[in-house]
């Protein structure tokens, strides 16, 4: 006969032990759920994001309402259990629903700690736990404009830097001398304090609040030396309690939380706790790692399999608010026989602390550069000596003697909570367990199906090792990859076609290489109209449709679907007329942002579609053009103001930069182009992290290239060293040229560079002069016909379709 | 065909290019319609079911589109967004009479747009 299984409480480490039930035991169990949150399971750690704005409640669901039907489990939703009848063996729930159980789950979790100073009723005074607690924030900071964060802790800060970016004046109170004293030490503590600080919010310390101030709502905190806060919302997030009352009062043994053995069960044996209400050798957990193990514990209890127990855990912590990277596991308290290791470097923003006791690891502490924290947690929970190691230990396992690990072998000995994937916060365990559940086979299929390196594409390399590890040598490292799913055949053997077989439309080149599609797709389709572009310039057609829409539209697409308009500024030098030209059109149009790049010039921002030709037509008119800030292809040259105005410069830095910018602007390119020319070594054009960079000197001209400062920073390399203006030009215009003709589209010039060698490089543009010259007039010929500025194009009417609509509905038609 | 549509002419085909698409401004907000290589006409909301961006922007291939804000590839058949990603944009009937595009706001829709 089936069992019954009643579970109280549906948050993650319940979800966690239904997941393993249903893989270890189908059908096994008739499953019954008390929760009290009136929804399904969702991830708690992502609260934190959804606060900020940088995830939906949606993305963070676990397990969607679908999943409980297939599953055939009966989830009573806003439904919180009130009574367990030990002996009659049943629970009741609020609503007066009773369910029988043969094995019960008691998983209810923690409470927020609401410290009972005077006001702490009021309307505006919050935790911070679960959704309701976020939407009642959203609520304060939709109208609201200060809010104060009670308590320094891992949740506390998460939810000041959240509301702060929801537009809120945040302070901060903590009682202790320093932030997250728990897992932070005082000097790493500091550090926060003030990063903190640099984001706007205002942290007190040693901060002890005497009452919370207002009549029907929150207006404000009172501290105890007197000063007064202004509040609209009072956060507390001063700690959690384990939920053991409903426990206590079926006279199940409770100490802080319900005590467990290392099989989860309770002093009744048919009952078991785990999460956070449990408490396991005199331990209450709160971080989702531990609570994961105990789930798979309680499961295989539940199954009757006794080989599996839970031990404790050595815990760590990542705080998640985006741009401070702080890292901390295992107990780093001072402590007579504790030796430490300690590396700072604060110009960086850089400290480490590891924490020593009888030659092995016990804690560490990571702020700043926090890459190496899954290593010394993985040595950590080793628990081993680490013996010749601790030399270099600090350095992380870059720097442990010999070659380092090879890539698959360096994945293998990472932990599965060890996160690959930053952007979408992928761990190695979701990757590995898609891999296998899912039968993926390439780096496509995990992409598509986990996200691990589907946004910035830096940790491609690591799950590509994660397919070998996983796969073994049934995965097959691509050698060349395709363009894209239409074909199997590479860039190169994409422009070698159009080059012999004189292919001269996209329709040609899918013909004549047999695409698997009709006509192409939103990855082919860009890259071939770009290789016929640069193959046959004056004779081949642009082709729009092929054009992803910041290069159709000729603005920049933004989130809320307006656009970003920047004309160009030749080598960072504007004037009163065009400033006010842009100033009058930004009034003109109501355009709500006007914002300086980093590219030295002006960027219009929420600019309506059908407003562009209107916008462009006013700056035509003060003689601005374009500035393809959404090209791939040349984008700014920026400057220093040079030998001209500075006391140091020692060529005409800025006449340069306007110079370059006038001969090669308009030029397509298989990335963006970003120039810079410093007038001396001081640098101050930050010309050594450009695509291409000039750098002057007092005999001449430094070109450097292949630089970049965006998901990957590199400085760049000397190409050569001229003494001449004009020889600078030439070799400049000789080196785009050539990576316009050889480089892979979407391939930077530092990639391009490491690809085909800097010696074949040289040879080309500096040794050869002939082949110089060359590339140089193919260059020009290709300005002839790109040198026309698209906004005045559109202004005269181009392209009018795409900017009006096909038609209006009015109300009425579509009402009747 | 839903007999209860009312079909409303929204201009030419010629006046969409291939593979691309125009907007149409309605109470129910943008829609987009869009004319395939093969000469097909879809309409659907214009907003891609992960994040809302205008579909109408995106590259059309064979029957599909991909939105231009995070690359989600959006059947123009169904509305529905293919390979692993999960959401739908709701559909607009459409159909072409005479080289002229009609379209039909659903009456479901137009109320809840009220």
């Amino acid at each position: 006969m089936t069992e019954r299984l009643v579970i109280i409480g549906n948050g993650m480490a319940p979800g966690r032990a239904l997941e393993t039930l249903l893989a270890r035991a189908p059908g096994r169990f008739d499953i019954t759920i008390f929760n009290a949150e009136p929804r399904v399971n969702y991830d708690r750690i992502m609260l934190s994001p959804v606060l900020s704005g940088e995830k939906r409640f949606e993305d963070i669901v676990i397990h969607d309402d679908a999943w409980y039907q297939r599953h055939g489990i009966r989830l009573l939703k806003g439904c919180p259990a009130v009574a367990i009848d030990r002996t009659a063996k049943l629970v009741t729930g609020a609503d007066g629903t009773v369910a029988p159980y043969d094995k019960l789950i008691v998983a209810t979790g923690s409470s927020p700690i609401i410290v009972p100073i005077p006001g702490h009723t009021l309307p505006g005074v919050v935790a911070y736990r679960d959704l309701d607690d976020v939407d009642r924030m959203l609520a304060a900071a939709a109208t609201g404009r200060h809010a104060v964060v009670i308590g320094g802790g891992l949740l506390g800060l998460e939810a000041a830097a959240g509301l702060k970016l929801r537009g809120m004046t945040v302070t901060v109170l903590h009682l202790m001398p320093t932030l997250m004293e728990r897992q932070l030490d005082p000097a790493a503590g500091h550090l926060l304090e003030q990063a903190m600080q640099t984001r706007g919010i205002d942290v007190i310390c040693r901060a002890n609040t005497h009452a919370i101030l207002g009549d029907t709502h929150v207006t404000g905190v009172r501290l105890d030396d007197g000063r007064e806060i202004p509040a609209d919302i009072v956060v507390m997030a001063v700690g959690i309690r384990p939920n053991a009352g409903l426990a206590k009062a079926a006279g199940i043994d409770i100490s802080r939380g319900i005590i467990v053995d290392d099989r989860m069960a309770t002093s009744d044996p048919d009952i078991l706790a785990l999460g956070e209400c449990a408490e396991h050798r005199g331990i209450c957990y709160g971080l989702v790692a531990p609570l994961y193990e105990m789930a798979k514990v309680a499961a295989a209890s539940l199954i009757g399999d006794t080989s599996a127990a839970y031990h404790g855990s050595v815990t760590a912590t990542k705080l998640k608010v985006t741009g401070i990277d702080l890292f901390s596991a295992g107990d780093f308290a001072d402590r007579k026989g504790r030796e430490e290791i300690v590396l700072r470097d604060p110009a960086r923003g850089i400290y480490k602390r590891l924490v020593i006791e009888g030659e092995r690891l016990v804690g560490a502490v990571l702020y700043g550069d926090t890459a190496d924290g899954a290593w010394f947690f993985d040595l950590i929970k080793a628990d081993k000596p680490i013996g010749p190691l601790r030399d270099t230990l600090i350095f992380g396992p870059a720097f442990q003697g010999g070659a380092a690990l090879p890539p698959t072998a360096a994945v293998a000995a990472l932990s599965d909570e060890t996160e690959i994937c930053g952007c979408n916060g992928v761990c190695k365990g979701d990757i590995l367990s898609a891999i296998s559940t899912k039968g993926l086979t390439t780096l496509a299929d995990v992409r598509a199906h986990t996200k691990a390196s589907a946004s910035c594409g830096t940790c491609t390399g690591k799950v590509e090792a994660l397919l070998a590890h996983a796969l073994g040598g049934a995965y097959k490292t691509r050698t060349a990859e395709a363009v894209c799913l239409c074909t199997d055949l590479g860039h190169d053997d994409v422009r070698r076609a159009i080059r012999d077989q004189g292919l001269k439309s996209g329709h040609a080149v899918m013909q004549a290489l047999r695409w698997r599609s009709s006509c192409g797709c939103a990855r082919c389709r860009p890259a071939i109209n770009y290789y016929l572009l640069a193959e046959w310039p004056g004779e081949y057609r642009d082709d729009a449709r092929s054009r992803f829409v910041n290069e159709r539209l000729h603005a920049n697409i933004q989130k809320d679907g307006t656009y970003s308009v920047v004309p160009r500024m030749w080598g960072g030098v504007t004037s009163p007329k065009e400033l006010r030209a842009i100033a009058d059109v930004a009034e003109k149009f109501a355009i709500p942002t006007v914002k300086v790049t980093g590219g030295q010039r002006i960027d219009l921002l929420g600019v309506r579609k059908e407003d562009l030709p209107g916008v462009w037509a006013d700056l035509n008119a003060a003689g601005m053009v374009s500035g393809h800030a959404y090209a791939k292809g040349l984008r700014t040259v920026k400057t220093c103001v040079g030998s001209e105005w500075c006391r140091f410069g020692t060529q005409d830095s800025t006449g340069l930069g306007v110079k370059l910018e006038r001969y090669l602007w308009g030029s397509w390119s298989p990335a963006k182009v970003k120039l810079a020319v410093s007038g001396c070594p001081r640098n101050c054009a930050e010309a050594t992290c450009k695509d291409i960079g000039v750098v002057c000197v007092d005999s001449g001209y430094e070109i450097h290239y292949a630089g970049a400062a965006g998901l990957h920073i590199q400085g760049t390399i000397v190409l050569t060293k001229v003494a001449t203006e004009d020889e600078c030009i030439e070799v400049i215009a000789a080196l785009l040229q050539l990576y316009r003709e050889d480089g892979r589209y979407l391939e930077r010039i530092y990639k391009w560079m490491a690809r085909v060698g800097h010696d074949t490089i040289v040879g080309r543009v500096v040794d050869d002069l002939d082949g110089r010259k060359a590339l140089v007039q193919r260059f020009e010929f290709s300005q002839v016909f790109a040198q026309i500025d698209p906004w005045a194009e559109r202004v005269a009417g181009l392209d009018a379709h795409e900017f009006a609509p096909l038609a209006v509905i009015p109300y009425r038609e579509a009402a009747e | 065909m839903n007999m209860f549509l009312d079909w409303i002419d929204v201009g030419a085909l010629a006046d969409i290019p291939p593979r691309g698409s125009r907007v149409v401004a309605s109470p129910l907000g943008d829609i987009a319609v869009f004319r395939a290589a093969d000469d097909t006409v879809f309409a659907l909301l214009d907003r891609c079911p992960h994040k809302g961006g205008p579909l109408s922007q995106g590259i059309v291939h064979e029957h599909a589109v991909t939105c231009p804000l995070h690359n989600w590839v959006i059947s123009l058949e169904s509305g529905e967004a293919t390979g692993a990603d999960r959401g739908c944009t709701p559909k607009i009937p459409v159909r072409i009479e005479a080289d002229r595009v009609l379209i039909a706001l659903p009456e479901t829709l137009a109320q809840a747009a009220e």
